[in-house]
């Protein structure tokens, strides 16, 4: 079955160098024609854009999908819906599954079970083995799958020695090892950033020290094995200053931050409700001021998501029992337009941290057959394959955690007013979201 | 700043103004006095419903709490945590909304979670919440037991009563408190209560035990204890909680005692009018001395018995939602 021919009319164009009006006329799952008022085939779909800008599919760095072992809390499906409604063409799946992707059956599973997602899935294996931090995964095997990136997130690799190991085997081979900066001996029972909040509440603290140090160490083991290294959610403004620095002496380093980590600090913990436990921490006021000016700057390769669902059963417990994570797809890019500054922000650099950034990192410009994934963020021309969003800046909402494609509910964010809403996902030539409803 | 807690929840003192305070200290006043007549009741609660759930062990402030809802003519619910279906991996909220659906009108808990009885106020707004302390967050009603204690000891010295003394003896009073300030609720506190009654507080322990921002708190800390003791009019003393982890901030229990505990020898630094305070249950030989805990200056067993008062007070005012000024339910 094709999919109709799509024609999306007067929007801005976002182009990684420049932006201008115009109309895109997508067939066969490509870009077919890009300028002003296209003659669009009889039976074409039109999509109106105006007021709108049109740029690449967002690319979510990080999200954790829960298949296999959590469906009650997401599945690939579930997750690809909330995705597709967030504005995302494509997500990678992080390993922390049950079981975990560190093997060739597991890793080909969740790209098999992708492959009829709404949104592209790519794929981030383990580290380690059952991410253990003990024994490398079979990283070699899971390369020639196709996989780009490895992490053992949800852990960060607390083992100097097998860190080093891992990105000496790993640097050969052209993929990415990707880091959960957090020395557990620093953090370990702590459920939020240690500072004046955590005192006050009598809850152990998470200090900013915990990641900085092995942000600092990994630096350091990119410098001396030469592999490329990406630090997922960096939350502190010392975390983020250390990659610049590293980036700047031409070390193979890129980083992301996470909406949260932009739009909230420690004082929402003072609630004690658990929807604001994440690790890293929400941290202090200065440090997401400092997180955003990085950002604004250009600084910071891509904002991800950490789309962390837990059931509500599991996630309303005691503030220290409870688990970690807080959902972000559906949200992610109206937070971020709220961190690059409003309707004012540049929409260069919005589709840089949402879509051209993450998918650099995650290699997936151009398409993939092994994986199974086509190209993303791009350029909006001609010759693409499409995988499109179009994003309202002025568009505003409130956020309802029972209104959400989700399967789990766990959003920081219920009652807020987000500016900024993706009108329309395209994926693939396919529209697969308009106006907030999944076609 | 709340100004008065009629009405209200007890989980914290961080928002009592010293208002909403003395309050509680003159409401607890007018209780001392049922707890010493022969039958020790009065009809101020009468049909209304306590929960007292403690899910974590406590013997002492589970008894005081009964003893004072008891003797406001309240019923009391006390839910056993060892038979509960807590054990059996029941939420917080299953527990709560279980025992609200009995028809109840306040609940005491206590919770090894710092922050769990907020959780619980929000899931039973209609339900007045008393935190009978809550992992290293709050211990409303020891704080307040101890001011209590304290304004009882001076204005039984000026020849006053407390009540009409106000905050008044408070006022540069030297309160030293020492031991584990990072792990205890009671600190937290003994800082609020005190510092709002205007009272100078000055820690003392080792920088393992202090939390790490001490230097944002309204305290001074102390750089040399014995010469902090000389000063002291109050030293109130922490239970080393080596049930929470706090032997691994110490080199040894023998090391945190001779640098920080109050041995004999140096209970003879204390001038004689100074009150000696522990809110127990006390590890004698570890952060004070049998000797001292057993001696004049030592104010512990009272501070056991204004429990009761103080507890009918915080109920009183919580539960029945009035003030003894503005007339009573009965």
């Amino acid at each position: 079955m094709t999919n109709p021919t799509l024609v999306i009319r007067g929007g801005l164009i976002v182009g990684p160098l420049e932006s201008f009006l115009g109309d895109v006329l997508i067939t066969d799952g490509r870009i077919v024609e890009v300028g002003p008022s296209i003659t669009a085939p009889s039976g074409a779909v039109e999509i109106d854009a105006v007021g709108s800008w049109v740029g690449p599919g967002f690319v979510d760095l990080h999200t954790h999908l829960r298949e296999p072992g959590k469906e009650s809390a997401e599945t690939i499906e579930t997750g690809a819906f909330a995705a597709a409604l967030g504005g995302y063409s494509a997500v990678v799946a992080m390993p922390n599954t049950e079981p975990s992707l560190d093997s060739v059956a597991m890793v080909g599973y969740v790209l098999e079970r992708g492959k009829s997602a709404a949104v592209d899935v790519a794929v981030a294996g383990a580290i380690t083995i059952g991410r253990q931090g003990e024994q490398m995964a079979p990283i070699a095997k899971l390369a020639a799958l196709g996989v780009r990136l490895f992490t053992d997130d949800g852990n960060g690799v607390q083992d100097a020695g097998l860190m080093r190991r891992a990105l000496t085997y790993a640097q050969p081979l052209g993929v990415t090892l990707a880091q959960h900066c957090e020395d557990e001996s620093l953090a370990q029972g702590g459920s939020m950033h240690e500072g004046a909040v955590s005192s006050k509440l009598g809850l152990t603290g998470r200090p900013a020290i915990a990641e900085e140090l092995m942000v600092m160490r990994d630096i350091e083991l990119v410098r001396l094995t030469g592999c490329s290294m990406h630090f997922l959610h960096l939350s502190t403004e010392r975390s983020i200053a250390l990659v610049i620095e590293a980036r700047a002496q031409g070390l193979p380093v890129t980083c992301e931050v996470a909406p949260h980590h932009l739009t909230l600090d420690e004082t929402a913990c003072e609630t004690f409700d658990s929807e604001f436990k994440v690790h890293p921490p929400l941290r202090t006021a200065a440090d997401v001021a400092a997180l955003r000016a990085a950002l604004r700057a250009g600084a910071i390769d891509a904002v991800a998501t950490d789309h962390a669902p837990h059931t509500p059963e599991s996630k309303d417990m005691a503030f220290d029992e409870a688990p970690p994570g807080m959902l972000g797809l559906e949200q992610a890019a109206g937070l971020t337009l709220e961190a690059l500054g409003g309707a004012e922000a540049d929409p260069q650099v919005f589709f840089n941290v949402l879509s051209r950034g993450p998918a650099r990192v995650a290699q997936m410009r151009e398409q993939d057959v092994r994986v199974g994934h086509s190209a993303h963020g791009g350029a909006v021309s001609v010759g693409e394959d499409a995988n499109l969003v179009i994003f309202d800046p002025n568009a505003s909402y409130v956020v309802d955690r029972d209104n959400l494609a989700s399967r789990a509910r766990n959003t920081p964010y219920h009652g807020r007013t987000i500016h900024g809403r993706a009108r329309a996902t395209i994926v693939r030539g396919r529209l697969v979201q308009l106006e907030g409803n999944l076609q | 700043m709340i100004d008065s807690i009629a009405g209200g929840n007890l989980v914290s003192l961080a928002t009592l103004s010293q208002r909403a305070i003395v309050e509680v200290l003159d409401t607890a006043e007018s209780f001392v006095e049922v707890n010493s007549r022969s039958v020790k009741k009065v009809p101020a609660l009468k049909g209304k419903v306590i929960a007292s759930l403690f899910f974590e062990e406590s013997t002492r402030t589970r008894l005081s709490f009964e003893t004072a809802a008891k003797r406001l003519s309240a019923d009391v619910l006390s839910l056993a945590v060892a038979s509960s279906s807590v054990k059996k991996g029941e939420s917080l909220r299953d527990t709560i909304n279980t025992i609200d659906a009995l028809g109840i009108d306040a609940v005491v808990m206590r919770h090894s979670s710092s922050g769990a009885p907020v959780q619980v106020s929000r899931y039973v707004p209609h339900v007045r919440v008393i935190n009978a302390g809550d992992g290293q967050h709050q211990h409303p009603t020891q704080g307040l037991l101890d001011a209590f204690t304290v304004r009882q000891v001076l204005a039984a010295r000026a020849g006053t009563s407390g009540r009409e003394s106000g905050s008044e003896l408070f006022a540069w009073l030297n309160v030293l408190i020492v031991g584990d300030v990072r792990h205890s609720r009671v600190a937290r506190s003994d800082i609020e209560v005190y510092t709002r009654l205007g009272a100078r507080v000055t820690v003392a322990a080792p920088g393992t035990l202090l939390p790490p921002d001490i230097a944002q708190w309204p305290v001074t800390v102390a750089t040399n204890f014995d010469e902090a003791l000389a000063t002291a009019d109050v030293v109130g003393l922490l239970r080393l909680q080596k049930e929470r982890g706090s032997g691994a901030f110490v080199p040894s229990l023998g090391e945190f005692t001779s640098t920080f505990g109050l041995t004999s020898r140096r209970a003879k630094l204390l001038r004689p009018e100074t009150i000696i305070m522990h809110p127990g249950p006390m590890n004698r030989g570890v952060e004070i001395d049998s000797q001292v805990a057993d001696s004049s200056a030592a104010v512990i067993e009272q501070q056991v018995r204004n429990g009761v008062p103080v507890r009918m007070a915080v109920l009183y005012l919580t539960t029945a939602g009035t003030t003894l000024e503005s007339g009573s339910n009965d």
